[in-house]
């Protein structure tokens, strides 16, 4: 499976979270295959996905589901320890891991070579690391958002992107009615 | 005004602006703020790894709810410049960054002057309002500047140099 897949599978389940979504295309897919405004979309700034939803995990009680990639959890290594030493229950890190740059061109990372992203989080302090494959991503979110426990679910998936418009959206009504999901 | 009672001040001010989640990278001119910080139950402080990162956490928090602060070294405006163009600016976020500004009057180390020759430049070419704190005394302003800083919904940068402090390592 590729991520666009992916996102139309676990779509119902992601509808009634909270949502930071990484930059590129999987915000484009994710606003294409359901636009809520409980998602933020990160329009710039790679590698703060998982920084913006710790964040707002610590600040209010509601789960937070961060839909981060290989290559951006790569840019933002400190995130790791960040998140190993200061997670709440409410935190959810889904990295999907295709192994390669996906918004660039599909270029490699080294996720799709020698190096580990669950281990690495477990060696950085996250106590609750899951990796899963594709077919899997659905069961595994699930038990994450039952688990009552900060969780970084890794997804193991095809490299590929779906088709995509840019978010024609201005980011101050994707922050502002975001905001608002997040007091209802 | 002694350093203590400086430390003290700004976290008062912090405190009474209802500033609850904060964020550092460490400087040894702001260490005795952050030990000031870790102290306080108002607030819940959370070291970050790179300033990026902790901005980053900021805008979370502020989408949260509670309203943050970043303290950091004028070294991480070079670090930062994309995020606080990217997603501080381009979301309109309040930010108040409490800055060391090394490489100023009084600063021991060379290389440290490199990055303080950009650092006003920097912020002038990124429209972010900053206020330098030279004297003891400019200190009572810092309370006016986070009103400022959350009226305005805009990132702001209050450079604080070694004179401020009292010399670099002098104290």
């Amino acid at each position: 499976m590729i991520r666009s897949e992916i996102l139309s599978e676990i779509a119902p389940l992601l509808r009634d979270q909270l949502v930071v979504c990484n930059i590129g295309i999987p915000s484009q897919e994710l606003h294409v295959i359901d636009d809520q405004p409980s998602n933020f979309y990160m329009l710039g700034t790679m590698g703060l996905a998982s920084s913006i939803g710790l964040g707002l995990a610590l600040a209010q009680p509601k789960p937070v589901v961060v839909i981060d990639g290989d290559g951006s959890v790569l840019t933002n290594l400190g995130t790791l320890p960040t998140i190993g030493n200061n997670a709440p229950p409410n935190y959810i890190l889904m990295i999907i891991d295709n192994g390669s740059y996906g918004s660039t061109g599909d270029q490699p990372t080294y996720t799709g070579k020698k190096t580990c992203l669950a281990g690495m989080a477990r060696a950085a302090g996250c106590d609750r690391v899951v990796e899963v494959q594709d077919v899997d991503t659905d069961a595994a979110l699930k038990q994450a958002l039952e688990a009552g426990k900060a969780t970084v679910l890794v997804v193991k998936c095809d490299s590929g992107n779906a088709k995509m418009p840019v978010i024609p959206l201005d980011p101050v009504v994707i922050r502002d009615r975001f905001m608002k999901a997040v007091q209802a | 005004m002694s350093k203590m009672n400086i430390d003290k001040k700004i976290v008062d001010d912090l405190v009474a602006n209802d500033i609850s989640f904060v964020t550092t990278v460490p400087c040894k001119q702001l260490a005795g703020v952050i030990e000031e910080v870790e102290k306080r139950d108002e607030v819940f402080h959370i070291p970050a790894n790179k300033e990026d990162e902790g901005m980053g956490l900021c805008a979370g928090a502020w989408m949260g709810g509670k309203r943050p602060a970043i303290i950091m070294q004028n070294t991480a405006i070079g670090v930062t410049i994309n995020t606080l163009a990217t997603l501080i600016q381009y979301y309109r976020m309040p930010l108040p960054m409490l800055i060391s500004y090394r490489g100023e009057l009084r600063e021991p180390v060379a290389c440290q002057v490199e990055m303080a020759l950009h650092t006003k430049a920097l912020l002038a070419q990124l429209n972010i309002p900053t206020y330098h704190f030279h004297k003891r005394s400019d200190v009572e302003e810092f309370g006016m500047i986070l009103k400022h800083t959350f009226m305005c919904n805009k990132p702001v940068a209050i450079l604080t140099d070694a004179n401020f402090w009292g010399g670099y390592g002098e104290q």
